[in-house]
């Protein structure tokens, strides 16, 4: 920056080049802190040197791919594909059936709506951590749709309890209001039914809200962990976060290994978040300071 | 139906009147989408709600119901009263849980929230390296928790060869035990959850920085007031309500703390990093005392609730 003050108003030591050093400096710890890491995950997959526990690289000296086929000899493709199901179908269901109720909400006066919002605001204070033991008794009584059998060790287990999440009900009940009624009466007066209306008109208004609700509902199911511990019994449901630890626990693998799986488990995050950063910091705030 | 109020009667072209609601149409197929205009948000609202019974208030009520009971997966329950309130409140592990849950939120939210605004001051402006260095500093925040702790499980390993004692051993520091021993332990927890979250808070306090009128900095600039009188009277305060959301929501979320937990330390060494629900986690599911997890978890439950109407309260009454 030229400015002599910084947008916030402080003025950094009075020389120009001082403050310009400072600040470099505190640019590379930032990174040192934040990113290093990160890196040091990544340097660790890819080195072929041999490490002891505990020891990372810094730089993959001697390149090799074998950390990461031996991960995926170990489940880390099995993982991989339990998670891209999971979130896929849970975050396809979960936009579905949010947008449906943001729609009742945001547009219809009805009886009841009172309590519905409190409903789902109490929703919020009943996460997986909150009601893990009940949840998992439940789970072994629900009959699975998708066949035989109850939800534990099944997909539906796994996608079904993070379908109904109040955040995006929120972010696209917000975003509905603003868009004109105008609009709807026109179709109305046409004899649009609510259905039609809502995927002719209402939907395709909404395309930033869903990409946000996209973008947090893709971490928030991607990251889950009490759920697949509590549903996945057998490895082959195993989604990406078990793997990781699963791995882990056995100790019997190398470091290089171990990271391999732990980047398999970050990476789809990064590139969605690094994809879709504007919908996502837009999201972050609306959430947070709106509240 | 399709009518709207101020047109009772009136049909979509022409003016031609239309049948009462909740008549059948005579085309079949588009019979069935029509219902009573009153049902329209019900069924709208269907598949969330019914959801949400299932899997949120089901359990809640369940858990609050097997508190009361001694759960016997084959003879059946037996009613116990308040025993399992009372075996929990006696529990010395369940008290240092709570102790270790209440200094973990306490301590990570606060730190975070300096942090993250320390970091907001540094890399706030709309310059690019300014913007690729927040994007960079936010990388921590969307990588799952379970890489997280693996990460540092490697990073923080005790012995003299662990990442970072080779670096401090470079600086003629430690070895230290971090998560080995009791005495590092919840302490190198808060580290790495401080670590994911403080970038959070910068994004949060960025976005609040960037709301401020320059001017107030300008007027007060001109009234005299140095570099820390303007962050002390005109930034601070500005941010004050931000500040405000981002600790009660990340205390009240601290309070379930768990998988980080789990995963770095499953609560040792010797309990020293044993919260709430990991107590009650292995209660349940490793100790098979179900009755006694669910009483916790009701009681975590309830204080939950009430901390949450207590921040809406107060925060409704400020802005009334």
């Amino acid at each position: 920056m030229s400015a002599p003050t910084t947008a916030l108003g402080l003025r950094m030591p009075t020389r120009a080049w001082t403050r310009t050093a400072v600040r470099a400096v505190l640019y590379a710890a930032v990174l040192f802190v934040f990113v290093m890491p990160l890196w040091t995950m990544l340097a660790t997959v890819f080195s072929g040197s041999t490490l002891k526990t505990g020891q990372m690289s810094l730089f993959p000296g001697h390149f090799t791919l074998t950390n990461l086929r031996t991960a995926f000899r170990f489940g880390v493709g099995r993982g991989l594909l339990n998670s891209v199901i999971v979130t896929g179908v849970g975050l396809f269901l979960q936009i579905t059936v949010s947008a449906f109720a943001a729609y009742a909400l945001a547009r219809k006066k009805f009886r009841g709506q009172a309590l519905v919002l409190l409903a789902i605001l109490a929703t919020m204070m009943m996460p997986e951590e909150v009601i893990a033991i009940p949840l998992y008794l439940v789970l072994g009584k629900v009959p699975d749709p998708l066949g035989g059998g109850d939800l534990l060790d099944s997909y539906s287990g796994l996608i079904l309890p993070v379908v109904g999440w109040a955040l995006p009900i929120y972010v696209l009940t917000g975003f509905m209001k603003t868009i004109p009624v105008e609009l709807e009466e026109a179709a109305r007066v046409d004899g649009a039914r609510d259905l039609r209306i809502f995927f002719q008109i209402i939907l395709p208004l909404c395309r930033p809200a869903l990409g946000t609700c996209a973008v947090f509902g893709f971490l928030m199911i991607w990251d889950q962990y009490l759920l697949p511990l509590l549903v996945a019994s057998t490895p082959h449901m195993y989604t990406m976060t078990l793997v990781v630890t699963s791995l882990s626990s056995s100790q019997e693998q190398p470091e290089g290994v171990r990271m391999a799986a732990s980047l398999m488990l970050m990476v789809p995050s990064v590139l969605v978040y690094l994809g879709l950063q504007r919908l996502f910091e837009r999201g972050m705030l609306s959430g947070s300071l709106k509240g | 139906m399709t009518l709207t109020e101020d047109r009772p009667g009136r049909g979509p072209r022409g003016g031609r009147p239309r049948p009462p609601a909740g008549t059948r149409s005579p085309s079949a197929p588009r019979a069935l989408l029509r219902w009573p205009r009153a049902a329209t948000p019900w069924i709208f609202l269907a598949p969330v709600l019914a959801l949400f019974g299932v899997f949120k208030f089901w359990p809640t009520l369940w858990g609050m119901y097997l508190s009361f009971f001694q759960v016997r997966p084959y003879l059946g329950n037996k009613w116990v009263g308040w025993a399992n309130f009372r075996t929990a409140f006696h529990d010395a592990a369940l008290r240092s849980a709570v102790e270790h849950t209440v200094i973990d939120a306490l301590v990570t939210v606060a730190a975070s929230a300096v942090i993250g605004f320390g970091l907001a001051l540094l890399l706030e402006g709309p310059a690019r390296h300014l913007r690729i260095l927040r994007t960079a500093a936010f990388l921590p925040v969307v990588t799952a928790m379970v890489a997280v702790a693996e990460l540092w499980n490697t990073i923080l390993y005790p012995g003299g060869y662990g990442t970072l004692n080779t670096l401090l051993g470079h600086l003629g520091l430690g070895p230290e035990p971090f998560l080995s021993s009791p005495h590092s332990s919840l302490a190198s927890v808060m580290l790495i959850q401080v670590w994911k979250s403080a970038p959070y808070d910068m994004v949060i306090f960025v976005a609040g920085l960037a709301g401020i009128d320059k001017q107030l900095y300008e007027a007060a600039a001109i009234d005299g007031a140095g570099a820390w009188h303007r962050l002390r009277h005109v930034t601070l305060p500005s941010l004050r309500p931000v500040t405000t959301i981002v600790i009660t929501l990340g205390i009240i979320r601290g309070l379930r703390v768990f998988t980080e937990i789990y995963v770095l330390t499953g609560g040792g060494p010797a309990g020293s990093t044993e919260t709430i629900v990991t107590y009650t986690y292995k209660q349940g599911i490793q100790n098979n005392q179900l009755g006694l997890a669910s009483a916790v978890s009701t009681v975590l439950f309830l204080v939950t609730v009430l901390l949450t109407c207590l921040t809406l309260w107060w925060r409704r009454r400020k802005e009334a």
